[in-house]
């Protein structure tokens, strides 16, 4: 059936668009230089997760997929961006630059090269996956696992990590749907529960560091250490 | 053979008479945006009358290259008009003659050309303005190299007819990511070339603050007037490429019957119009970045252009 295939064509080129737009917004967390526009990246990552989920969830007609692409929706776009405005709100809204140890022409020469690593260490593992989109998604969300470390390292400021580690679980949720399609739906769903608590978690934490020292920057945080 | 040489002369011609419609079409909406009534689209048509009918004065302390840069600038973008896809779709005449990097470099020519004029007067703005300029040049060429060569890589050739054809067939191939992140970044790049708002303020006539105007401060008469025209004529040539070359061959003329290549004209007119309005869009909702976070934005460019590399590789 011809007609069949082009639109499987199609949506192949789409499932692989929505994994380049996610590599360009892990990019941009890395570029960003306001908190705010960080959590903006973020969702918009997010927003990518879910549409990479729902167009795969359609070729492998894996119900448990758009399951997951509901959820990240739900939690990621939703539950999170609110949780961390409630919980961090001053914080967020600061307009002023994260303090960084790089700065970002270099921070983004270095994402380059650590995309060209997870190629590299993706590639042996795409020969024993199974063809398909995968072969597109798993480097990437391995690149978007590695890039999230990497923001979280050069970042120095403990809100900017929170969303740094969130992205890494962003990039690993979506190497994990692309070579698993027919995952129990109870794995994504504590998976993405988890997250939601960590987020919590992580907010509280760091309010209360606020509140006692008045500034969250990591470096500072030193100073705390008992010798 | 003497049918697509007489093509290729329309083309030309084509790029000649409308690129400064298309400047002042982008002068007025940008005015229009700012509820301003903006001037007449047909304003750089009278500014180039007007100077041509003006005497020209050239400083006794420049040398050969003032006087010649007018003239470089104004027919290198007659070249690459010769090179790229205006109106048809398949190749004409001289289309053989360089591929997309010739183009680059013949484009690359002009600035060179317009700086060192710039320099040569020793009036202290030009040179700033000149510098400034090699500054958002040197960091867009990596960004042009591996847009030239993600696009080569993807369609196997480096022609440009033959590249148009490649994104949409099949249509699918329109959305393949490396097509999509060539895009972007050659927008970011003709945001750069062509002085529009994040890098520079073309509109502003403050000298310390010029990047790209600052360079014809010290022509008049004639020679302003190529220099104008010749801008005008390169910002069409790089929408060409844009439109033509990388985003879609739609609306470009598929037979060789006269008739049918003229039909084009207006259709590369409106194609140009929406790309005009979604330029005016991103130019009145940004701010002008501070001269140091110029790199920052190429660097931008070049990390999109990269990575729609890198897809393609993971793409097998």
């Amino acid at each position: 059936m011809p007609d069949m295939w082009t639109s499987n064509l199609l949506l192949h080129e789409l499932s692989a668009l929505v994994a380049g737009l996610f590599l360009l917004t892990a990019f941009g967390l890395i570029a960003t230089r306001q908190v705010l526009a960080c959590l903006r990246t973020f969702v918009l990552q997010s927003l990518f997760l879910a549409l990479s989920a729902f167009v795969l969830g359609y070729l492998n007609a894996s119900a448990s997929l758009l399951a997951v692409g509901a959820i990240t929706v739900v939690v990621k776009i939703v539950l999170i961006p609110w949780l961390l405005l409630k919980t961090l709100g001053d914080e967020l809204r600061a307009r002023r630059e994260i303090s960084q140890v790089l700065n970002i022409p270099t921070s983004l020469l270095i994402a380059l090269a650590i995309v060209v690593f997870s190629y590299f260490v993706s590639v042996r593992i795409l020969a024993v996956a199974p063809k398909g989109a995968s072969a597109m998604n798993l480097p990437i969300g391995m690149a978007g696992l590695l890039l999230g470390a990497y923001a979280m390292t050069v970042r120095r400021e403990a809100v900017p990590q929170i969303i740094a580690i969130l992205s890494m679980e962003n990039g690993a949720f979506f190497a994990g749907i692309a070579i698993a399609p027919h995952l129990p739906l109870i794995a994504e769903l504590s998976g993405a529960f988890d997250v939601l608590i960590i987020t919590r978690v992580m907010g509280v934490l760091v309010m209360k560091v606020h509140e006692r020292v008045g500034t969250t920057a990591v470096g500072d945080l030193v100073t705390l250490r008992e010798e | 053979m003497g049918n697509k040489i007489l093509l290729n002369v329309i083309q030309v011609i084509v790029v000649m008479a409308f690129s400064p419609l298309v400047k002042g079409v982008l002068n007025r909406l940008k005015e229009r945006i700012q509820s301003k009534r903006g001037p007449s689209i047909f304003q750089p048509y009278y500014d180039i009358w007007k100077l041509f009918h003006k005497d020209e004065i050239v400083s006794d302390y420049s040398s050969w290259i003032f006087r010649v840069t007018p003239y470089v600038v104004f027919v290198t973008p007659i070249f690459v008009a010769l090179l790229i896809p205006v109106l048809t779709s398949y190749p004409l005449f001289f289309a053989f003659m360089a591929d997309m990097l010739g183009g680059g470099f013949i484009l690359a020519l002009g600035g060179f050309f317009a700086t060192l004029a710039a320099i040569d007067t020793a009036n202290p703005y030009g040179p700033m303005g000149a510098s400034r300029t090699r500054m958002v040049g040197f960091l867009a060429e990596p960004v042009f190299m591996i847009v030239f060569f993600t696009v080569s890589f993807v369609a196997g050739s480096t022609i440009p007819y033959i590249v148009q054809k490649h994104w949409v067939t099949p249509i699918a191939n329109f959305f393949e990511p490396a097509h999509v992140l060539v895009m972007i970044a050659f927008v970011m790049l003709i945001i750069a070339e062509t002085g529009s708002i994040p890098v520079d303020s073309p509109s502003g006539h403050f000298e310390l603050a010029m990047v790209d105007e600052s360079k014809g401060l010290e022509y008049s008469g004639r020679g302003a007037a190529l220099v104008k025209w010749g801008g005008c004529m390169k910002v069409f040539v790089l929408f060409c490429i844009f439109l033509n070359v990388l985003v879609s061959p739609w609306g470009l003329a598929q037979g060789d019957h006269i008739g049918e290549v003229l039909l084009a004209v207006p259709l590369i007119l409106l194609k140009m119009f929406i790309f005009i309005l979604i330029l005016v869009i991103i130019e009145s909702s940004l701010a002008k970045l501070r001269l140091f976070r110029i790199p920052e934005f190429l660097g931008a460019a070049f990390v999109a252009a990269v990575a729609a590399v890198m897809t393609r590789l993971l793409e097998f």
